[in-house]
């Protein structure tokens, strides 16, 4: 009662306490999360060598969800089939299932281009295309055989990367004329153009300052509203800030990665439930 | 991979931290002793030493800080400075406690004694008991234990009930012992207060083993 009125006479928010979500067993979130994607014992091999082993969890929509782990543990790989970009790398196999929107992207006979259009993709390095800032943004929804107007998805697409302001006035000035934080953000807006479902981040500001990675972070809180978002990261620091979840992966005696803890964020991050997981996030692992 | 130094300064603030209590208890079994033998000297003695825990105090704050900022803890690390920094406020207003123990020491050295002294050695004891057992589930990781010693804090309860109880029969017999009961039930209540704090800290072992803010103890007082 005296803090309820004490709030109202100094106009302090009230913050609703959400109650603890129920903690996740290994490989499943909450049962009543909305899931846009799911991952059915999902096994990779690259020729005879099995990268990722009986992988299975959920990607709850407009969460994000991150995916941490040493280097070569299989994170990128994972991340990679969720739009079917290792099938580009010769000898990948994969087996199990990765239902989107509740159907399997690996069955036979699967529109990939569409897989890719609906799970967009943003690398490590900044990829603009050697052309226009207007072109960059454009280009996916013009072959995409979009029709309407290229002008007002160019601009809602900037706005949507928060970088219209920095860049209106320049639309038709090359892309790589932009800073290295302007030009992911400008790869962010190119995946959006397409008006994708889950967006996946694959150490997206590895290649940034800590200004320019702070920006892309608030931004993908944003993106988060309207967006699904799956990002790897090395930055522990960067999963703890931004995400919702987080899927920690190790690599097994025989180098497969594995995933051995999946959580709320802060769980995982103030307390986690596997000592392995305790060992690599507080460094004495990895 | 280790983090020798990282590794190195965490143990490095909870041995200060222990330190630290060890003092604060020292403080405690020397304010009764300086009030039991109206000893003047040690009563300003640990009115000095007080400064030190302070000191100390500060000076651990400063270095959990710095941990945070530098060294980005998580997981355990980060429970173990969050309780070490927790833990060392509430020793630093033990140690009050106990310095207030020797002003009171300072003021009754003059007085004609009231009573002999037997609850408030006994609530002492079980007090600096329990802050040291709080340490030693702290070192240990025990959590069981640190349960345990919460439910030690109603048997200080009980004595201080008692004092009071006394205290006040004093008072009615004679009000011209009114003042020295009242100082000497100031003493109980700062026994008391170190008792319950030292559930404060059961509170952080709890926290520091298993992750999970809980409240132990909810004190009579």
């Amino acid at each position: 009662m005296i803090e309820k009125h004490l709030r109202e006479s100094l106009r302090i928010r009230t913050v609703e306490h959400v109650a603890d979500p129920p903690a996740p067993t290994v490989g499943l979130t909450s049962p009543a999360a909305d899931v846009v994607a799911e991952v059915r014992n999902l096994g990779v091999w690259y020729g005879h060598f099995q990268a990722l082993r009986a992988v299975s969890l959920q990607v709850s929509r407009n969460q994000i969800s991150a995916i941490i782990g040493p280097s070569g543990c299989g994170k990128s790989t994972l991340l990679r089939c969720f739009n079917r970009m290792n099938d580009l790398i010769p000898s990948f196999r994969a087996e199990g299932e990765i239902l989107f929107d509740g159907e399997n992207i690996y069955r036979r006979g699967i529109d990939v281009v569409d897989v890719r259009r609906r799970v967009g993709m943003v690398f490590q390095k900044p990829n603009p295309f050697p052309k226009s800032i207007y072109e960059n943004v454009g280009f996916g929804a013009r072959i995409n055989g979009y029709e309407g107007k290229l002008d007002e998805i160019v601009e809602r697409a900037l706005q949507q990367a928060a970088l219209w302001d920095e860049v209106k006035d320049k639309l038709r000035h090359n892309a790589l004329a932009l800073s290295g934080g302007q030009q992911q953000r400008l790869c962010i807006a190119r995946a959006l153009a397409v008006e994708p479902e889950v967006i996946l981040m694959d150490e997206p500001c590895s290649a940034l300052d800590p200004v320019a990675t702070l920006k892309i972070e608030d931004l993908m809180r944003e993106l988060a509203r309207n967006y699904t978002i799956v990002i790897v990261t090395h930055n522990m620091q960067q999963a703890a800030r931004v995400s919702d979840t987080t899927a920690v992966m190790m690599m097994a005696e025989d180098r497969a990665g594995q995933m051995i803890e999946l959580g709320g964020t802060n769980e995982v991050f103030t307390n986690p439930r596997q000592k392995q997981t305790e060992d690599y996030i507080t460094g004495r692992f990895g | 991979m280790t983090r020798t130094a990282f590794d190195h300064q965490l143990e490095e603030i909870q041995e200060e931290m222990l330190l630290m209590a060890a003092m604060v208890a020292t403080a405690v079994e020397r304010g009764i002793e300086a009030l039991k033998n109206r000893d003047v000297a040690l009563a300003r003695q640990i009115i000095a030493d007080d400064l030190e825990i302070n000191r100390k105090r500060y000076h651990a704050e400063e270095r959990c800080l710095e941990l945070i900022a530098t060294q980005q803890p998580l997981a355990s690390d980060l429970r173990t400075i969050v309780s070490v920094l927790h833990i060392t406020v509430d020793l630093e207003r033990m140690g009050d406690h106990a310095e207030g123990i020797a002003k009171i020491a300072l003021m009754l050295a003059d007085e004609p004694p009231l009573k002999p002294y037997i609850d408030i050695p006994r609530m002492a004891e079980t007090a600096t008991r329990m802050l040291m057992s709080s340490l030693e589930a702290f070192k240990h990781r025990d959590a069981n234990l640190a349960r345990e010693i919460c439910g030690w804090d109603d048997e200080v309860d009980a004595l201080y009930d008692q004092l009071y109880r006394e205290l006040l029969t004093y008072m009615i017999d004679d009000p011209k012992s009114i003042q020295r009961a009242t100082w000497l039930l100031w003493v109980a209540h700062n026994l008391e207060r170190i008792a319950d704090r030292v559930t404060n800290i059961c509170e952080r072992v709890v926290y520091l083993v298993e992750g999970r803010i809980e409240e132990l103890n909810v004190s009579k007082y």
